[in-house]
């Protein structure tokens, strides 16, 4: 049976790739730094079940020294030159567009095939991980047409895809370890500390004001973290599960998709997401260097204020 | 008694990115300190930060769909992308900045987060776009103007792919979404978390246009 085992493995291989890329990009003065980064990563991906969880931890540390420590840097060299790209997209069309939909779409009608056929049954893919499985064999796919259509040098997937992994760095993996901040705020007890405060606010009964709370606080944690992803465990722990799932009988679907919904509003308001808010107000060359936020709140507070209605209707009364 | 220290770590969290360390570093430190004063061995922090890390591989799976758009990106994608919005162009800058966020949120809808975006779309393309729109209709800007209109552009890209993304199933905030109610016991498909990521999708979209109305009604007011 495929299960996410291979996925992590062809991952794996990718990441491996990135590094090779690293290496071969002459250009960069850190790309031993890069290189070391992907292949820690790949690593990570190939053997991070067998390491057991205090090599896993290793693993991260040496992560984010490499990232913490400036040991990365990036190229500004392009494969092709914008010219050539523009006679390129002359010649080839909106037909460019077909091979990046093949992923997408592989994932997406895959699936809906797969679980409404008698394939699921076939013991082929792992019903669980059915979606990604398919997304990497969308990416098989693509390769493969391009390698078809376009005939483009042997090493050009692996330059291109290791580009645009250096171009976007550590912060590759900067969701995955929040996530596995959110995984150790859990042990130590933050969501069970936050839940507790939350429980002297909330007079139980309330849904209505469970709801808010819920909402307010994955607005205000994402705030303060930059990153709905890092407030979402922490909220679920605090308040969603305990008292709007299984106090109050929510609806786990709504109150998991909505409450981080809630969250990317706060994402919106802080410039601790600068991602998001501080390096295009840089990009565009605005004076004020929170002028992109300052345009954003007008649209984060109606749409947070949609997100708790529908949170209390559907979670609640549909 | 409720125990406080653990939350120091949030604390150090904000501290970081306001003194702008490296986010992976703050990560890692807070992560250190929450568990220490949690009352945590070392090595049981280590592990915990590790396991933490090796169960969410699967927030990072997306970025195997790189290869594949690096390589079209060598062979145009992006002028392509350009010339197929530059030839929607429409009359007015609040018209130009709601086609680009149908455009935005329905390809993040379809997993295509990253063919646009502030450097990709926004700089070269769409801000420039509501510039000339708004110039054309209007006249010259003053600078307050301006750059309210060039942070509109930022604000509509970031707005499209907020609330679009989670309506593809891949994503790694449903994916993340799933194994933290998992944590709990409770499974659910992709599929069940996206579909609701849909009715705020579209009040994202109906509260954005509006707006984008509303500034074209300013720069009309402005001009008289």
């Amino acid at each position: 049976m495929i299960d996410m085992h291979w996925l992590y493995v062809f991952a794996g291989t990718v990441f491996a790739s990135f590094a090779a890329a690293s290496i071969r990009s002459s250009e960069n003065p850190k790309r031993w730094g890069n290189a070391a980064f992907w292949t820690v990563l790949a690593i990570s991906f190939w053997f991070g079940d067998l390491l057991g969880d205090v090599g896993n931890g290793i693993l991260v540390l040496v992560l984010v020294a490499l990232a913490g420590f400036h040991l990365m840097g990036r190229s500004a060299a392009q494969s092709t030159t914008t010219k050539e790209r523009e006679n390129f997209s002359k010649r080839y069309g909106n037909t460019l567009f077909l091979p990046a939909l093949i992923i997408p779409l592989a994932a997406f009608l895959g699936t809906l095939l797969f679980n409404y056929t008698a394939l699921r049954n076939s013991g082929l893919i792992d019903p669980k991980s059915v979606t990604l499985v398919l997304l990497g064999v969308g990416v098989i796919v693509a390769l493969i047409v391009c390698y078809a259509w376009l005939r483009p040098p042997a090493m050009a997937p692996v330059d291109d895809g290791g580009r645009l992994a250096n171009a976007i760095g550590w912060a590759l993996v900067l969701p995955q370890m929040l996530a596995a901040l959110g995984a150790v705020f859990a042990q130590a007890g933050v969501g069970t500390t936050i839940g507790a405060v939350a429980g002297h606010i909330i007079p139980s009964g309330s849904v209505f004001l469970g709801v808010l709370l819920y909402a307010v606080g994955m607005v205000a944690f994402t705030m303060i973290m930059g990153n709905a992803f890092a407030a979402f465990p922490v909220m679920v722990a605090a308040i969603g599960f305990p008292i709007l799932i299984q106090q109050d009988g929510g609806r786990a679907a709504v109150i998991g998709a909505v409450g981080m919904l809630a969250g990317y509003c706060g994402t919106l308001m802080t410039p601790m997401a600068a991602n998001f808010n501080i390096v295009p107000a840089a990009l565009l060359e605005l004076k004020n260097q929170y002028g992109v936020i300052k345009v954003q709140v007008p649209t984060a507070i109606p749409l947070l204020i949609v997100n708790i209605l529908i949170l209390y209707i559907a979670g609640f009364h549909l | 008694m409720i125990d406080y220290w653990p939350l120091l770590g949030i604390a150090l969290v904000v501290l970081g990115f306001a003194l702008r360390f490296n986010p992976l570093l703050v990560v890692a430190v807070s992560a250190i300190a929450t568990g220490l004063l949690g009352g945590m061995p070392v090595l049981k922090v280590l592990a915990a930060l590790g396991h933490g890390f090796n169960q969410n591989r699967n927030v990072t799976i997306i970025y195997i769909v790189l290869p594949v758009i690096g390589l079209l990106e060598r062979y145009g994608l992006q002028q392509q992308a350009r010339s197929l919005i530059s030839r929607m162009r429409g009359a007015t800058t609040g018209r130009v900045l709601i086609l680009y966020l149908a455009f935005r949120q329905i390809f993040a809808a379809l997993g295509l987060t990253s063919v646009a975006g502030p450097a990709q779309t926004v700089r070269p393309l769409v801000a420039p776009m509501a510039l000339a729109a708004a110039e054309k209709e209007h006249g010259e800007l003053d600078e307050a103007t301006a750059e309210r209109v060039k942070a509109m552009s930022a604000a509509t890209d970031n707005v499209g792919v907020f609330f679009g993304e989670d309506i593809f199933i891949a994503v790694s905030s449903i994916l993340l979404i799933q194994g933290a109610l998992r944590a709990f016991g409770i499974e659910l498909t992709p599929f069940e978390l996206s579909v609701w990521a849909i009715p705020t999708a579209v009040c994202a979209f109906l509260i954005q246009s509006l707006r984008l109305l509303l500034l074209d009604r300013q720069l009309e007011k402005r001009r008289r």
